[in-house]
């Protein structure tokens, strides 16, 4: 080949190129972010000196803690299963409850505008109540016991599972949609055909991340009265067992590690 | 049989998209809509199935206006015009069968199709419509498996499998190669000259109008410029048309029937 491309040959072209852009914006983030925390640091007074006058008394509980009372194992494992079962309903009321509530939040498919700015602001509205408020207002109302747990883990789920849902919804492609408009299909056609087949991996996918999350929540959800695990927690924590509480927290952890495990696994399955 | 009636769009914007068409085509015509890009062909075709909402005038369709139609009137018109997309517009997640079988929703209530259980001479139907554009071995495949060509052929089962009395095309071959758009056109040819489907096609190749249209239509900012037989559309009254000669891409000169 005779023509060959020589770089840098022409001694004229740096003083054509661009300017590159400025960087004055990234260092005035960097310092803006710096100030933000340095900021929030002294507001609530946190201090590195007290973080090392606590480290004995963080020893002594870790002390404590061991060699946990392996033989409180049996105690706990109905209260262990409650939280599963309570963690399983609440999750899957809520992901059902949870598919027309992110229909109507979806920009791209809400069947009416009057609908969709009222359920986006409901929408916030719940997930701006911590889990733990909701359970101790549903205690509040239906008394002790596992019901009241349900119920918060349900509301929590919907709002979790709407929100993520709703921003899959409008990444949809409409493509499919537009096909069954024409072939005369209604909403619900539409829906059914052209949107469930695009987002139902990764709908399963949410709900088993939601189902994760739930079963830690509703270990604790027991410090309110609202049934689990969380009511060993505040017993063997009030009355100073360390030894016990220990137990409980490797049980949950082991529980934890086997549902990640498990929902891991399934979700490759799916997508 | 279609008739437009003094039919104009006019976006939001004050773009008219449309200017005053009036056309009627006859049932079992094979008609090439072509003009540049922004002529107005898409919104065209988009306006006859109502995709697209006209600002003025009216469409009927065997004497019905879809203009006025609303609701399950609407979609009962709908039925009976399949339509063809340069997307394809098929859920690629889905098995190659249920995206033909999507073409029946219409003849169902809301709560068979939503159970998914089609009858046995859908899936019949189905079947045969894949069997024809000769691609029914990929009917358990996933959509997103096939290739370009393959997936446009789905697309045309799905409207064979609708039933429908008019194709509506809207630039079907463009993101296709040479060869599957022989093969695309040639299908959709076939089915207009055995079933009698009333076909009108947007295409952006004057020749392949040229070669399976018998009536071509001419746009130009959204007016018809042309409306005549293949015989007068000739390279000399397109240039005439398009205000300058016809270029390299407006020809595929590969095509050969």
């Amino acid at each position: 080949m005779s023509t060959q491309i020589k770089l840098g040959s022409d001694p004229s072209q740096p003083s054509l190129r661009p300017k590159p852009p400025g960087r004055l914006k990234l260092y005035m983030t960097a310092v803006l972010i710096l100030a933000l925390i340095w900021g929030s640091g002294k507001q609530t007074e946190a201090s590195l000196g007290e973080l090392f006058t606590g480290m004995p008394n963080m020893a002594d509980l870790l002390k404590q803690m061991f060699p946990p009372r392996w033989s409180y194992f049996d105690n706990i494992v109905r209260g262990m299963l409650e939280t599963i079962r309570m963690a399983l309903v609440g999750t899957t009321i809520g992901a059902i409850i949870a598919i027309p509530v992110a229909l109507l939040c979806a920009g791209n498919l809400a069947p009416n505008r009057w609908l969709y700015y009222p359920s986006r602001l409901l929408l916030n509205l719940v997930r701006t109540i911590p889990d733990l408020l909701l359970a101790a207002i549903f205690v509040s109302v239906f008394g002790l016991g596992p019901v009241p747990g349900i119920l918060a883990l349900t509301v929590f789920s919907v709002a979790l599972i709407s929100k993520l849902t709703y921003e899959l919804l409008e990444t949809v492609d409409r493509g499919p949609l537009e096909a069954l408009t024409a072939a005369g299909g209604n909403y619900f056609q539409r829906i059914a055909y052209g949107v469930v087949p695009q987002i139902q991996a990764n709908f399963m996918s949410f709900v088993l991340y939601t189902f994760e999350i739930n079963v830690r929540a509703a270990a604790v959800l027991g410090l309110v009265g609202a049934g689990g695990i969380g009511l060993y927690y505040e017993a063997t924590l009030g009355f100073l067992e360390y030894d016990k509480t220990c137990v409980i927290i490797l049980f949950t952890l082991a529980v934890v590690l086997l549902i990640d495990y498990a929902s891991t696994k399934l979700r490759e399955k799916l997508l | 049989m279609i008739e437009l009636r003094q039919v104009t769009k006019i976006y939001p914007n004050e773009t008219k998209g449309l200017s005053d068409i009036n056309l009627t085509i006859r049932d079992g015509e094979f008609v090439a809509i072509v003009g540049l890009s922004g002529a107005g062909k898409s919104t065209l075709l988009r306006s006859i199935n109502r995709l697209h909402d006209i600002t003025g005038g009216e469409i009927l369709i065997n004497g019905q206006s879809i203009t006025k139609a609303k609701g399950k009137e609407l979609r009962l018109i709908r039925r009976n015009i399949g339509m063809i997309f340069q997307s394809f517009n098929l859920v690629k997640r889905s098995s190659v069968l249920r995206n033909v079988l999507a073409g029946r929703v219409g003849y169902h209530s809301t709560f068979r199709t939503l159970t998914g259980r089609f009858p046995k001479q859908d899936i019949d139907l189905a079947f045969e419509a894949l069997s024809r554009v000769h691609i029914m071995e990929k009917a358990y495949a996933r959509a997103d498996e096939l290739s370009g060509g393959q997936q446009q052929r789905v697309a045309i089962a799905r409207v064979l499998a609708q039933e429908a009395k008019i194709i509506l095309a809207d630039e079907p071959v463009a993101s296709l190669d040479p060869l599957t758009t022989k093969q695309v056109m040639d299908d959709l040819k076939k089915i207009n000259q055995e079933w009698g489907i009333t076909t009108i096609v947007n295409l952006h190749f004057i020749d392949l109008a040229r070669t399976y249209a018998t009536r071509i239509i001419g746009l130009r900012a959204g007016e018809v410029v042309f409306d005549g037989p293949v015989s007068e559309a000739t390279d000399e009254r397109f240039a005439e048309i398009y205000g300058r000669p016809l270029q390299q891409g407006e020809l595929l000169d590969e095509v050969v029937v």
